[in-house]
């Protein structure tokens, strides 16, 4: 039996029954959903009730705000001054008052006074006290029906056409990002916990000597390959337990808890290329991971060395808002081809926006590239430091292994 | 056919010379002691031959050929430092590394069972490893190392850590590879095991070739003209005796050059000394090693 393939069922097999492994397959998109379903439970509870109304108090100063003073949620009490209305508040008798100044109708400005301490006014109650103040000052002047239009939220239906001008297949809504967020964070951690555990295996290895025996019987290049394929390959389970437990997952999540989750969908090439960039982000990580450990003294030196790659794998999670309202920048272009971040920046692009192809030709073909050059610089920088114990390699001595043939 | 030639090796890190002009080779059905002090460079030259590390110059040819992947499984390595994967059964760990040598699984297990057997470690064989002593790791990685019936073994340092009864478990086993035609290199400090097992001696310091041959005729090199003798009463005046050494049970008698041991055993019987013990003196590997690289060391 080929000797590489031995290799690579035992580190596939030792990488999949890590506790890290099975927790973040199978028990992470268990806890996210359980998550959500918290999310939406405690929103729900926080929310108030049709039956809790709160009463605000107001002191009219311009004489105008008389009507809509039943504005569902908020009820609003007129009080002649403000000590009165403040003896209200202290008393309990109304939750907070305004004061609406004579000069309202020019300085637009009002004045809240409440004994909650919060950091900005609630939105429903500042919403309602609005409508009453629109209300108030277009009365006389405009329809109802008018002004109940003015007081309403805008609701703005988006349709997305396509070149010939036809309404487009693919609309892209805020649904679109949740499955590619989602799975762009996976696969970040995913990444950071491969990572670990391939550099501290490779450390064992080495520290042990088993490395020494492992290389009396394989080649370098046989041992790295089944190392990087196993990673490989335990990426590609753990995005299959996740492609095939999703669908069912959400379904089972829209219709218990509705809302946002009815609105998720997958984007049009995530199947194909979400996973393509999966496995080749656990493949490019194992490359690099075997590269330092390769390089380093220790697995605590490894593991050091590593977050320099490990932190710029995140960057495009850090700039996701920035990416969510200007999807055109070319910075996202240039994180798109730089291997590190391509993986989890092509796929939060899938979720956004439309991505020319040639950029996505490019992305993978520099990752490709990274892959297939890195493992060789791996192999030349393993054979020359694999058997330094306790010393930490010269750049110039990382450099001379790269050149010698 | 050689089971090991080594020619003119050269290796050196930066400024510091590691091997020089190194030659040796290795018979099947022959123990090599490879001896020297720290930093000798004996490590080196192990590592050369494994083709872990290419040499500057020089060659290495293992039953005629250079190393190659098929070679690999007709080799069996025991590192000087070792360790093993912590989490895996030592059964597990001994058929992994089995099947990397190609053998196949059922084969593995069985031999596997007749060493576990040999070394005493049967009913430890579903152990983990991290659930081990030291000593028994070693064992379990000795049977790695011998598990697929190679032909030529490299152990560097086996004795290292077993207690007296799993030493001597080892030295039998050594032996007896060696009896069924084995080639096996031995590196090590203990200086009584490399007497005790090897057929030829190979000593380096600082890289270079110090000493270099068969043990028995290496001794007999360095033997010094002078009897170790013990008996009951005194000595009295010899003729050919310039100096006497005192020892623990007995007493070294310097010969004069001219002088041989006959001689003076000759004058014992005609004295009628009843005689306890009378020996050539035969240096000790111990004390050739220090007489050659000791004074250099200081």
């Amino acid at each position: 039996m080929n000797k590489a393939y031995l290799i690579f069922k035992h580190e596939f097999l030792q990488a999949v029954k890590k506790v890290g492994f099975i927790v973040l397959t199978f028990i992470v998109p268990v806890l996210a959903l359980l998550a959500i379903g918290f999310y939406e439970l405690v929103t729900t509870l926080i929310e108030p009730s049709t039956s809790e109304i709160t009463t605000v108090g107001y002191v009219d100063q311009v004489g105008i705000f008389r009507d809509q003073t039943d504005q569902g949620l908020v009820k609003l009490i007129p009080f002649a001054s403000r000590e009165e209305a403040t003896r209200a508040l202290v008393s309990k008798d109304v939750s907070e008052y305004i004061v609406i100044p004579s000069d309202y109708t020019s300085s637009g400005t009002i004045q809240r006074y409440t004994l909650a301490k919060e950091l900005i006014t609630p939105q429903v109650t500042s919403y309602l006290i609005k409508s009453f103040l629109t209300w108030n000052l277009l009365k006389d002047d405009v329809a109802p029906e008018t002004i109940t239009s003015i007081v309403s939220p805008l609701n703005m239906e988006v349709t997305r056409l396509d070149e010939n001008g036809d309404i487009a297949q693919e609309q892209g809504n805020i649904g679109n990002i949740i499955i590619p967020a989602t799975f762009s964070l996976l696969l970040s951690f995913a990444l950071m916990l491969g990572t670990q555990s391939l550099i501290s295996g490779l450390g064992e290895e080495k520290e042990s000597r088993l490395m020494e025996v492992l290389l009396s019987s394989v080649s370098i290049r046989q041992l790295l390959i089944a190392k990087v394929l196993a990673l490989g390959a335990a990426g590609l389970l753990q995005v299959i337990v996740w492609l095939i437990s999703a669908p069912l997952l959400l379904n089972l999540a829209s219709s218990s808890f509705g809302g946002f989750l009815s609105d998720i969908q997958l984007p049009p090439n995530f199947l194909v290329l979400g996973v393509l960039y999966f496995i080749l982000g656990y493949l490019l990580f194992a490359v690099l991971s075997v590269t330092f450990g390769g390089i380093s003294s220790s697995t605590s030196d490894a593991q050091t060395l590593s977050m320099f790659y490990v932190m710029m794998l995140f960057v495009p999670l850090w700039f996701f808002g920035v990416l969510i309202n200007f999807p055109n920048s070319p910075i996202w272009v240039v994180l798109s081809i730089f291997p590190i971040t391509a993986p989890i920046q092509m796929m939060l692009r899938l979720g956004v926006s439309d991505i020319p192809a040639w950029q996505i030709v490019t992305s993978i073909g520099v990752l490709g590239l990274s892959i297939f050059v890195g493992l060789s610089f791996s192999v030349k920088i393993f054979r020359a430091f694999m058997l330094m114990y306790g010393k930490r390699p010269s750049l110039a001595g990382i450099m001379r292994s790269l050149k010698a043939t | 056919m050689k089971a090991v030639e080594v020619n003119h090796l050269y290796k050196s890190y930066a400024d510091v010379t590691a091997v020089h002009d190194l030659t040796f080779c290795v018979d099947p059905g022959e123990i090599l002691g490879l001896i020297g002090p720290n930093g000798a460079g004996k490590s080196s030259t192990i590592k050369i031959i494994l083709d872990f590390m290419k040499p500057d110059s020089g060659e290495v040819r293992i039953f005629g050929q250079q190393m190659n992947e098929a070679l690999k499984d007709q080799i069996g390595y025991l590192p000087e430092e070792r360790g093993l994967y912590k989490r895996l059964t030592a059964i597990d760990l001994i058929l992994y590394l089995a099947s990397l040598k190609g053998m196949d699984k059922a084969t593995a297990e069985k031999r596997a069972n007749v060493l576990l057997e040999q070394t005493g470690m049967l009913e430890s064989k579903k152990k983990k490893n991290k659930e081990m002593s030291k000593g028994m790791g070693q064992l379990i990685q000795f049977i790695v190392t011998v598990i697929h019936d190679p032909e030529l073994i490299i152990l560097d340092e086996p004795f290292a850590g077993l207690d007296p009864v799993r030493t001597q478990t080892v030295q039998n086993i050594i032996g007896n590879l060696r009896d069924e035609g084995k080639a096996i290199i031995l590196s090590t400090h203990q200086m009584n095991k490399v007497e005790e097992l090897c057929d030829r001696v190979l000593m380096i310091d600082k890289g270079h070739t110090i000493l270099y041959g068969d043990l028995i005729e290496t001794r007999a090199k360095f033997r010094r003209n002078s009897v170790q003798v013990a008996i009951d009463g005194e000595l009295g005046d010899l003729r050919g005796v310039i100096d006497r050494k005192p020892g623990k049970g007995s007493i070294e008698l310097v010969l004069a050059p001219d002088t041989t041991p006959q001689t003076i055993l000759d004058q014992l019987r005609d004295r009628g000394t009843p005689i306890n013990r009378f020996e050539v003196t035969t240096p000790s590997l111990n004390e050739i090693f220090l007489n050659l690289v000791g004074a250099d060391h200081e």
